[in-house]
């Protein structure tokens, strides 16, 4: 989970644009200034991509924390 | 394709320097991040383009309402977005037997919105068209029935088309096209669009708005009016200086095929009014061969209007073609199949477009398809004459070498000038120069169709058209100016514009001299005229007082009984 928070980390710098972002698995959206519902789609996005996965709808929606969306990941990836 | 992400960097960049467009973006899908990405390219493309975007959902009540914050923006340009998703959701809820009436009823509302927006704003309107959904309730049988969605949507588009060939302040933005190239899974995002109400994918969205930028810049002027050619593998396959004119690959031999029809794509343009020139690193006799002997080739000399073919740089031979055709190297597109001259040409010339051809031949053209290269707002017949007028004007050039004496050159050409106001055999070539042209322009305002037949028929204003004719041909219509009365003493030249291909023949005195004689016979003792800068029309900077106007404030004015005519060696036909 270390691993793949770091990875997460790094794309929310990315797309967001902003060096100072440290994720913790409580982190949510309420904690990260530019983390509104527009960027949330770039970071989907940028998510899908790097991992080569691909969320569903009901994923894409059920997130309260970094926990949540990296055990979807972590789930996408064992399966693969 | 620049990604979503990095045209969102360039909204942080600094757009004070660039000049500003408003416009105005309606759909009934979600629309911010489309409208962050028209901002984006905007930038790359050297616009400050304000956009304001109206809530969701809300396009039929921004247009009806004339309070409403659409007109308080004033926007210059309105995007219409009305989504294949929204229009299905419409047709779901129709009874049977209303559904074979989709089509006819969406257009005449789309008519509607038009002709009410047209009434509150002088805008231009871009109009999204409808991306293919089939909703494979009756397979391939959809396009026989109806009342099918498929057929429906089909119908839609189609009427579109056109209901924007009799508009003239209506254009439509092919997203179809752009599904078509991107792929659907790649163009609609299913779960974002379940979550979010987008129904483009971050993949599609700089395509999106890279052509509807492309829309307002052609609206706004800025288009590419000529094609480079690089000869060897990129015109033909192989190489004419050693595999001779027997060996080189087009038509049937090797994969000639991939070049013949790149040659007839070049021809297509070539008649749309593409100028199309050749630079190439050949001997000029070789270079010519396969153009005058080869049976298979589609291009022709007559065909190329400047062709240069020497061992020189590829930058010094462009600025030399460039010379010749007095068009911006920012409306210049090369094409050449080897990396480094086109890096020689990016580093040197950056305005002039490279495209990164694909290794494979076989791939130039779908490639180039998906650039949109040659965006236009309107066509003319005169277009498809360019090129022969380009050829015209080298033989001038040459004749011009043999006459010491500039004056006896312009006496020998025997130059004539039809002088008629806007009318509407004249409309359309009027509107294409006002959007075309940019060195010679005073003021630089820019009238389509529609604003000419309002000015033909205004009390208040007089209109001008100039041709030019000589003894090597016909230039065709080639100066416009507008005079709007500002009092009964006075007139203002509200536009001067003439094509760069007419400079140096006296021609700007036989305007003024025949503005003047009308301004005396109608009682206008000040003539008024403006210089406003653009990047791009310095050279008549100075061009109101070379001709004898006075500064007047920010203006410059002309005593009309006191003027002398300047010396033409143009007379009225």
């Amino acid at each position: 989970m270390k691993e793949l928070l770091a990875q997460v980390n790094e794309i929310f710098i990315d797309v967001l644009d902003n060096e100072d972002i440290v994720l913790s698995e409580t982190t949510s959206a309420n904690d990260v200034d530019e983390w509104d519902s527009l960027s949330h789609i770039q970071l989907i996005v940028a998510i899908e991509r790097h991992f080569k996965i691909r969320f569903t709808s009901k994923e894409i929606q059920s997130w309260n924390n970094i926990g949540e969306m990296l055990t979807s990941i972590q789930d996408k990836l064992n399966q693969n | 394709m620049k990604s979503f992400s990095q045209l969102k960097k360039n909204l942080k960049n600094d757009f004070a320097a660039l000049p500003k467009v408003k416009l105005a973006v309606l759909g009934d899908t979600a629309t911010q991040l489309l409208t962050q990405a028209i901002r984006g390219w905007g930038y790359d493309q050297g616009l400050d383009i304000e956009v304001w975007e109206a809530d969701f959902d809300q396009i039929a009540l921004q247009i009806n309402d004339s309070q409403s914050e659409l007109y308080a923006f004033q926007p210059e340009f309105v995007v219409l977005f009305q989504s294949s998703h929204k229009l299905l959701s419409r047709y779901n809820k129709l009874r049977p037997e209303a559904q074979s009436s989709l089509a006819s009823n969406e257009l005449s509302s789309i008519e509607s919105m038009t002709a009410t927006l047209s009434e509150q704003l002088h805008c231009k309107i871009i109009y999204y068209n409808y991306t293919e959904i089939d909703d494979a309730v009756f397979g391939n049988y959809a396009l026989q029935v109806a009342s099918s969605f498929l057929f429906q949507l089909r119908k839609l588009n189609f009427e579109l088309m056109h209901f924007a060939t009799q508009q003239s302040n209506f254009y439509l933005c092919d997203l179809s096209t752009i599904q078509n190239q991107l792929g659907k899974t790649n163009f609609f995002p299913g779960s974002i669009y379940v979550n979010t109400e987008m129904v483009l994918s971050l993949e599609a969205l700089p395509f999106v708005a890279l052509r509807t930028v492309s829309i307002v810049e052609s609206l706004l002027g800025k288009f590419k009016k000529c094609v480079i050619l690089d000869l060897d593998n990129t015109t033909w396959g192989g190489i004419i200086g050693d595999d001779g004119i027997e060996n080189i690959q087009i038509g049937s031999l090797g994969i000639g095929k991939a070049f013949t029809e790149f040659q007839y794509w070049i021809k297509k343009l070539k008649n749309r009014g593409i100028i199309v020139c050749v630079c190439s690193k050949n001997n000029e006799s070789t270079a010519k061969e396969p153009f005058e002997k080869h049976p298979d080739m589609v291009l022709r000399l007559e065909d190329i209007s400047v062709f240069v073919a020497n061992w020189e740089n590829k930058a010094d031979n462009i600025r030399h073609i460039q010379s010749i055709l007095n068009i911006g190297f920012d409306s210049m597109v090369f094409l050449d199949d080897n990396p480094f001259e086109r890096n020689i040409i990016r580093e040197n010339l950056p305005e002039v477009t490279v495209p990164e051809l694909p290794e494979d031949p076989a791939d130039y053209l779908e490639y180039l398809y998906t650039l949109n290269l040659f965006e236009t707002v309107s066509h003319s017949g005169e277009d498809a004459e360019r090129t022969k007028m380009y050829q015209v004007e080298a033989q001038r050039v040459q004749t011009q070498q043999k006459f010491t004496n500039e004056d006896d050159f312009l006496a020998s050409l025997s130059m004539v000038s039809l002088v008629e106001p806007f009318t509407p055999f004249n409309t359309p070539r009027v509107a294409q120069l006002s959007q075309r042209s940019n060195q010679f322009n005073l003021r630089t305002v820019r009238y389509t169709e529609d604003d000419i037949k309002k000015m033909a028929s205004s009390e208040n204003h007089v209109t001008f058209t100039f041709t030019l004719e000589d003894k090597f041909g016909d230039n065709g219509l080639i100066g416009v100016v507008i005079l709007q009365q500002e009092d009964n003493q006075t007139a203002f030249i509200d536009t001067w514009l003439m094509s760069c291909r007419v400079l140096k023949r006296t021609m700007e005195n036989f305007v003024l001299n025949t503005v003047v004689a009308f301004c005396l016979d109608r009682g206008f003792m000040v003539l008024k005229g403006e210089y406003l800068p653009t990047a791009k029309n310095e050279m008549v900077a100075h061009h109101y007082p070379n001709l004898g106007f006075t500064q007047d404030g920010e203006k410059w004015s002309l005593n009309t009984a006191e003027y002398t005519p300047g010396k033409t060696f143009i007379t009225k036909k």
